[in-house]
């Protein structure tokens, strides 16, 4: 075994430790935290994988951004956690059987021996100056520049979709309404009244004349 | 045992399973649910990494990243779902979300 053989085992514990505490842990901060642990862990193991850009990204990506709004979320949500545990473990005697069955057929398949070492060899360390995200960089804007654009198009839907599901106005603000203003005619603003611009005034002279 | 290419498989397989089985247990906390399904895209896109690195093929890095991608996405909406969910009925219990009658 070398150096990073035991780097694995020591990350892969850890993230399985996490795992399932994200999963069992009462308080949905703890569980978010743990998270959090497993995100981090799992960047340390694509290191290991020579998956450099990947391992920063969601390092920036899940635990800058995606973990920091679920910790807001469940921080400004007041969650009544006695009825969200209730039963917690009833579901366990389901739950368990269909895990392990999973987890054993997966390592059934595999640890044959089509996965085995002997058959797909380590590939050889990259060069010194190799820059894993300079030939991400290349790739995405060459051969997969189409589904990069699309991946541009889902986060301004998913912009758009969040501020409009979320945003809350005022009932009794008071704001111009941009379409109405462009709507308006002359006639909705303005009315002409005709009137003489002269007017001669006889009432008034009229008791004059009476008193002489 | 030196480490091979099914190890880090074994590690997303089980990955994966223990977020099945939180979907079991938090059945009735959303908030939990979607880590449990965060929990999921991160095992399988162990997977991807894995099989990029030692088949010597970048696409799968490719690949994680647009998985990245529509993952922010999706808890992005996710949790928007849920504050105006929370806004409206004051609980995230799946149980009381039975408007719909299905």
């Amino acid at each position: 075994m070398i150096f990073q053989d035991y780097v694995f085992y020591a990350l892969a514990a850890i993230l399985l430790f996490a795992g399932l505490r994200v999963i069992t842990s009462r308080n949905p901060v703890h569980a978010a935290l743990f998270l959090v642990l497993a995100f981090f862990t799992a960047a340390g193991i694509w290191l290991l994988l020579e998956a450099e850009f990947l391992a920063i990204a969601l390092v920036l990506v899940y635990v800058g951004a995606v973990m920091v709004l679920f910790l807001f979320v469940i921080m400004m949500l007041d969650i009544n956690l006695d009825r969200l545990r209730e039963g917690f473990w009833n579901a366990l005697p389901v739950a368990l059987p269909v895990g392990i069955l999973m987890a054993i057929e997966m390592v059934m398949v595999l640890s044959s021996k089509h996965f085995s070492a002997d058959m797909i060899n380590a590939p050889v360390p990259k060069p010194a100056g190799y820059s894993n995200t300079a030939e991400i960089g290349s790739q995405l804007y060459t051969d997969y520049l189409l589904p990069f654009e699309l991946a541009s198009v889902v986060l301004l839907v998913a912009i758009v979709a969040a501020i409009a599901l979320t945003l809350r106005e005022r009932k009794d603000s008071k704001f111009i309404d941009p379409a109405e203003q462009v709507k308006v005619k002359r006639a909705d603003r303005v009315r002409i009244v005709s009137m003489p611009a002269e007017k001669e005034i006889i009432a008034v002279t009229e008791p004059e004349a009476e008193k002489k | 045992m030196s480490v091979g290419l099914s190890h880090y498989l074994i590690l997303g397989a089980v990955l994966f399973a223990i977020s099945v089985i939180g979907i079991f247990l938090n059945r009735k906390n959303v908030i939990v649910l979607l880590m449990a399904i965060e929990l999921m895209l991160l095992a399988v896109n162990m997977n991807f990494i894995a099989f990029s690195h030692y088949l010597n093929d970048l696409a799968g890095q490719i690949f994680v990243f647009f998985i990245l991608t529509v993952a922010a996405a999706e808890s992005a909406i996710g949790l928007a779902i849920l504050v105006l969910l929370f806004r409206n009925l004051r609980t995230i219990n799946v149980d009381d979300l039975d408007r719909l009658k299905g």
